[in-house]
């Protein structure tokens, strides 16, 4: 079984997040491979062990995501493929990531039976990725799954869906993508740490891909980038419970505007 | 000079660090309390290749270098020093002479289930006569055709009661003083070997330390490690590398209860501020951190030196005990940042405070230490 799984490194969950200029601060961070997609690894991992073939990891990202693709490959994946978009600077989206993903996949010839994504990035949240990239494969996708099981070319999945559980059966070949629950990922062994070195990584820019790079620019713009308000200290109100309550009304009224 | 770890070291450190995180750190304080050892801990070790981390694949190992080892039992000790202790003795002392000096059905049979971490290893040299005068040991063994008979006591084995493997060290021609000394390998089970009383310590509590006892124990002379007389360059040469370990537990240890304490000190409020704002506890923080690097580097720097092949007697007695003595500064100090809640047993950096003396005190004594240092440097 072909297994191909896309990730992103992210930053460390346990980071503070500083902005510098309008951006998030880089420097000094601690980046590690987004949990979500970790399920994702996890999971091909154990289907190569299962079913036999090969894990390929892909990321985008600069040379640090290197570190990621590694780190899947001391876990157990065969090959990575790195795409480095420098070149596109900012001018990158969701759009832009699942044109780049279906490219390499499409020009590096990676066969595919399954592909695995993390349901979101912990950084950016979206969620889009790994069914843009299904649509743009034309396979279908199933998303936010906590259980695989797979047999000849028949799959069945339980899907979260906001706290149920959907039983879905589909077909290969078909994208997947891992929520919370899914498994428990395996440390990197120290010969899996060893062995990863010696795998092999392809490295591609965006001109290795054939693209356009109208076509690929981003269809969305970040106006700004802001942290969090800090948490001011609650209010607490005295007096007479019922005026308590009329100024309790009033302020999520006036106040909080939720009502 | 290079002063970076390489991508492998670092992945490794971090794999070693969330697994100390997930697997050790939650029960350190009750393994401690409560004195109890842990095998399952070591048993995970092993399948995830620490338990052989200097060894090549041939023999069972991973093939990775000292320093991957060192990091190794740091990230360990961070948590739970007890549990650094165990792979240090583990590697360093039962399983490092077999590698070196062992045949290659000794390898096979001993080193293999080590290095896979089937086995359990330990090391016993401690007498209760002879400590720091090591050539002093009682323990005999006679030869009585394809075997050896040994008799006599060994004390303060680390894992002992828990091991299945075990290289020992005994007379076999007390004429000769230290050149009479042979080192053998005896396993868990052999009659005539058993077990005496389990040392009730201050520290590196969930490590068992027990008396080993030989009477009448009949070993196969194919379990002699090396040649007869051979033993005490066996033991002390075992112990130069072992140093290593425990500078890389010392700094484990330190550097432990220095980040309780850093986190402490930004949290804990006396004045209207936190204490990490009053110069005091800053100048405390700056001489720990700065003491602790140089710790780390001198035994960062002897493990290199052993992975190149190198000489390392001299650097490793340095970084062992330059990192002893910082851990228990560092932890004294920790415990001073904490105040009364430091005494206490709510926080770690009290254990880590027991914990530190031993790395002053065994696999050579500070005081040792300085004399294997200076005999280095007269005979340069």
């Amino acid at each position: 079984m072909n297994i191909l799984v896309c990730l992103k490194q992210t930053f460390d969950t346990e980071e503070r997040i500083t902005i510098e200029n309008g951006k998030i601060n880089e420097d000094g961070a601690e980046f590690v491979i987004n949990p979500y997609d970790e399920y994702a690894v996890e999971e091909a991992i154990k289907l190569k062990e299962q079913h036999g073939g090969e894990v390929t990891v892909i990321t985008i990202g600069p040379e640090r995501a290197e570190q990621a693709l590694r780190t899947a490959m001391a876990m157990g994946a065969d090959k990575g493929v790195i795409v480095d978009l420098e070149d596109l600077g900012d001018q990158v989206d969701e759009h832009t990531i699942a044109q780049v993903l279906a490219a390499t996949i499409r020009e590096e010839d990676l066969d595919f039976d399954i592909i695995l994504c993390g349901y979101m990035a912990v950084d950016d949240g979206s969620a889009q990725v790994g069914p843009r990239l299904a649509e743009l494969l034309e396979i279908p996708h199933i998303s936010t799954i906590t259980k695989l099981t797979v047999e000849g070319d028949k799959v069945s999945v339980e899907k979260d869906v906001e706290g149920d559980v959907e039983y879905i059966d589909a077909k290969l070949p078909i994208l997947v993508t891992a929520q919370q629950g899914l498994n428990d990922p395996r440390y990197p062994s120290l010969p899996g740490i060893m062995k990863a070195k010696k795998k092999p990584l392809t490295r591609l820019e965006l001109d290795d891909l054939d693209l356009d790079e109208e076509e690929i620019a981003a269809k969305t713009e970040i106006i700004e980038t802001f942290l969090p308000p800090k948490k001011e200290a609650g209010k607490i109100l005295t007096g007479d419970l019922a005026d308590q309550a009329k100024e309790l009304v009033q302020l999520l009224r006036s106040e909080a505007k939720v009502i | 000079m290079q002063f970076r770890l390489s991508e492998e070291h670092e992945m490794m450190r971090k794999m070693v660090r969330e697994f100390a995180l997930k697997e050790v750190a939650p029960t350190a304080a009750e393994r401690d309390e409560k004195e109890i050892f842990d095998r399952s801990i070591f048993d995970k070790m092993g399948e995830l290749g620490l338990t052989g981390i200097p060894w090549s694949e041939e023999v069972g190992g991973v093939g990775a270098d000292y320093l991957s080892y060192v990091i190794a039992v740091e990230e360990l000790s961070r948590v739970c020093a007890s549990t650094g202790v165990t792979l240090s003795a583990h590697i360093s002392l039962a399983s490092w002479p077999i590698y070196k000096f062992g045949t290659p059905e000794q390898k096979e049979r001993f080193l293999r289930p080590l290095a896979e971490g089937k086995k359990l290893g330990a090391y016993g040299l401690t007498e209760p006569g002879s400590g720091s005068d090591a050539a002093a040991m009682k323990t005999t063994a006679v030869r009585d055709g394809d075997h050896y008979i040994l008799n006599g006591n060994k004390i303060f084995i680390t894992n002992g009661g828990d091991a299945e493997i075990y290289v020992v060290f005994a007379v076999t021609d007390p004429a000769l003083k230290h050149r009479g000394i042979t080192a053998f390998i005896v396993e868990k089970g052999t009659p005539g070997f058993s077990f005496g009383k389990k040392e009730k310590k201050l520290g590196i509590r969930s490590s068992p330390t027990l008396e080993i006892i030989f009477d009448n124990c009949r070993i196969p002379a194919s379990q002699r490690l090396g040649e007869e007389g051979q033993g005490f360059k066996i033991a002390m040469m075992t112990l130069d590398g072992g140093r290593n370990g425990i500078a890389a537990q010392a700094v484990g240890i330190a550097q432990g209860a220095f980040d309780a304490a850093l986190a402490y000190a930004k949290e804990r409020k006396q004045f209207g501020k936190p204490i990490a704002q009053q110069q005091a506890i800053q100048f405390k923080l700056a001489d720990m951190a700065t003491q602790i690097e140089a710790a780390r580097l001198l035994t960062y720097q002897a493990a290199w030196l052993e992975s190149q092949g190198l000489p390392y007697g001299k650097a490793s007695a340095m970084a062992k005990l330059f990192a002893g003595d910082v851990a228990m500064q560092v932890t004294t100090e920790a415990v001073q940042i904490f105040g009364g809640y430091g005494y206490t047993r709510e926080y770690p950096v009290e254990r880590m405070m027991r914990d530190a003396k031993i790395t002053q005190i065994y696999e050579g004594t500070n005081e040792i230490q300085r004399v294997v240092i200076s005999n280095y440097l007269l005979k340069e």
